[in-house]
């Protein structure tokens, strides 16, 4: 893979030879995280279909790669994600249960069916709610970063939310404080249907750097997400802009087409480069097996009751 | 063909560009529908704003000093929660403190239901009652929106609109019901004029005779003496709203119609619990059947 300097390639920040020198246990690792979500938002996608879920859904399809990268070098901070939050919770180790409950909206769901989507959480994980104001948990991130635990601090936003007065506060306050947090941003250049041109003429990694944090400015390439993060998390304040596509609409199931790129379909053929064909496809169907299994449980435990 | 909200908000919306260099302003408005179709389709007079929650209310405070009167639309009332201050510290004193108007003309659109849950359900008009010299009004007909435009347009106040999506398709207007032998006079307010209307029908069909007046401006709010005369005729009155009961709209008007009247007015309002995204979790305008009991309760 050769760099690119256009932000809306896929290419775009590419380190050559990444994805070669990682070893096939981590590859496989980190697509094994990816795979989880996918799997887990296409049934998803299907249970709204089937009106099992009635609530509203923000699903992160085509996005999976970015807190699949990013989890993997992450290990034991605060997490705190945004509305569009399911990858994030569950490559950080989320209960899959309480959140199929939750979108069921069952009283052992995470917020026992308070809001669907964005204030799903795992406190036993360091996994924080979100209020479903866009970019609301940011400040609330730098303030658990304020804390002086040793613990640090990872939180996710959208393009639309980096524009909120209180993040940018939040980026200059990290960065002033030398907090230990990084902050991630999942660009998939739309706050609802409005593409960032419409909405902003500057660039969140280097306003960032304006402010004094390191900040890069990244394709969703898991393996180079995850570089940046084992780089980054140990040079924190930081952060991650990363570009991504999203595969549906804003809120629900529907799609308007194809995204420009398809970031799954690219991994699966850098693993069949690398000769890891075969095990990631028995990944993603375990990941499929697993993700219907559980669906089947709740659903039949919902029935029940 | 008859006009709905929506239609009116849209039509007056497009003129106000086009004849007094008017603007809107607001985030995504014309992406899924131009706000549910209350903003016209159309580049001209329209600011994309960015996803700036609190400093977005100062933009429209900007834009109002320079006589643009800005059209400032908030797709959930919940987000006045962050926009209030320049909204109540600078647009509200600014007569006051400067001796200029500042007239921006604020669109917070209510929805609930359909799964809009904890932070996105909802109408504020309550806590914008409270701060000093913002009128506050909830238009639910296409009369009564051009109504409140026309106050907008000729006087050079600030006016928070609290808008609700169950009104965008009322075509008709909602003319107050005072019978002779009414027994309660309901008050209502926002979208709960429509639940109230629908209990007063049900309870007519049981034979409990009530009025029912419609309030639109809510402050400064001065009962018309029509009002009154049916309030005292019959004795009672509950007033009805669609914010927080607790220190909410409807129980401060009904203070203000008690020390007005000398009558006993009850009120109701939403439960003081947060509403969740589930339909067995939600906290809906007061139903009909939640009105009808408490009309129950006071009449028996
Ligand atoms: C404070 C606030 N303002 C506006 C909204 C309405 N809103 C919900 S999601 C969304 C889009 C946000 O875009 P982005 O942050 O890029 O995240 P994405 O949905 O693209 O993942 C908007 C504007 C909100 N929920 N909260
Ligand atoms: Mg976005």
């Amino acid at each position: 893979m050769t760099h690119s300097s256009s932000p809306r390639t896929p290419n775009f920040g590419a380190i050559p030879g990444l994805a070669e020198r990682a070893t096939p246990e981590f590859s496989l690792a980190l697509f094994r995280r990816m795979a989880l979500t996918r799997a887990f938002e296409t049934r998803a996608r299907q249970a709204q279909a089937d009106q099992d879920v009635r609530t509203l859904i923000y699903l992160c399809l085509g996005e999976e790669a970015i807190s699949a990268g990013i989890s993997m070098h992450a290990e034991g901070a605060w997490v705190l994600g945004q509305h569009r939050g399911h990858g994030t919770y569950l490559s950080f180790g989320g209960n899959m249960e309480r959140l199929i409950d939750e979108l069921l909206g069952m009283p052992s769901g995470c917020s026992s069916g308070m809001g669907g989507s964005p204030p799903i959480h795992d406190m036993e994980k360091g996994i924080v709610g979100h209020s479903g104001l866009i970019g609301d948990q940011v400040p609330v991130a730098v303030g658990m970063a304020m804390a002086g635990e040793a613990r640090k601090v990872v939180t996710f936003f959208g393009d639309g939310a980096a524009e909120e007065d209180y993040v940018l506060a939040s980026l200059g306050t990290a960065a002033s404080r030398k907090l230990p947090i990084l902050f991630v941003c999942e660009d998939n250049d739309l706050s609802v249907l409005t593409p960032t041109r419409d909405r902003r003429g500057w660039d969140l990694a280097q306003v960032a750097r304006g402010f004094g944090l390191e900040a890069v400015d990244i394709a969703d390439d898991p393996w180079l997400v995850a570089h940046w993060a084992e780089t980054l998390m140990v040079r924190l304040p930081a952060l991650i802009n990363v570009r991504t596509c999203r595969d549906v609409w804003h809120v629900g199931i529907g799609s308007d087409g194809a995204p420009e790129w398809n970031r799954f379909d690219l991994v699966r053929e850098k693993l069949a480069a690398l000769g890891l064909g075969e095990q990631a496809a028995r990944i993603e169907a375990e990941a499929r097996d697993l993700v219907e299994a559980k669906w089947q449980e709740r659903l039949r435990i919902r029935s029940a009751s | 063909m008859a006009r709905t909200v929506a239609d009116t908000i849209r039509e007056l919306t497009r003129a106000h560009i086009a004849d007094n260099n008017g603007v809107v302003m607001g985030q995504c408005l014309s992406a899924v529908g131009w706000v549910q179709n209350t903003v016209p389709a159309q580049a001209e007079g329209m600011v994309e704003l960015p996803m700036t929650d609190v400093a977005g209310a100062g933009f429209a405070v900007g834009m109002a000093l320079t006589g643009r009167r800005p059209i400032f639309v908030l797709r959930f009332q919940s987000f006045l929660w962050l926009n209030a201050s320049p909204l109540v510290n600078y647009a509200a004193k600014s007569k006051s403190m400067f001796g200029y108007g500042c007239p921006v003309f604020v669109r917070a659109i209510a929805a609930e239901g359909s799964g809009t849950g904890p932070v996105h359900s909802h109408s504020f008009h309550s806590i914008f009652m409270h701060a000093p010299e913002l009128p506050v009004a909830a238009p639910m007909t296409p009369g009564e929106y051009e109504s409140v435009w026309d106050h907008f347009i000729t006087h050079d106040d600030p006016v928070l609109v609290s808008e609700h999506r169950a009104s965008y398709k009322t075509e008709r207007e909602l003319p107050d019901i005072i019978r002779e032998d009414a027994v309660l006079t309901v008050f209502a307010m926002g979208s709960a004029r429509f639940t109230a209307l629908q209990a007063v029908e049900r309870l007519a069909a049981q034979g409990i005779a009530c009025n029912l007046i419609h309030l639109v401006w809510l402050k400064p709010f001065a009962p018309s003496p029509q009002a009154l005369a049916a309030l005292r005729a019959c004795g009672r009155g509950l007033v009805v709203d669609a914010t927080y009961q607790t220190c909410g709209a409807a129980r401060s008007i009904a203070y203000d119609l008690m020390e007005a009247s000398g009558i006993m007015v009850h009120a109701i309002g939403l439960e003081d619990r947060s509403p969740g995204a589930y339909p067995h979790l939600e906290n809906p305008t007061p139903s009909p059947e939640r009105i009808i009991a408490k009309v129950a309760e006071m009449v028996t």
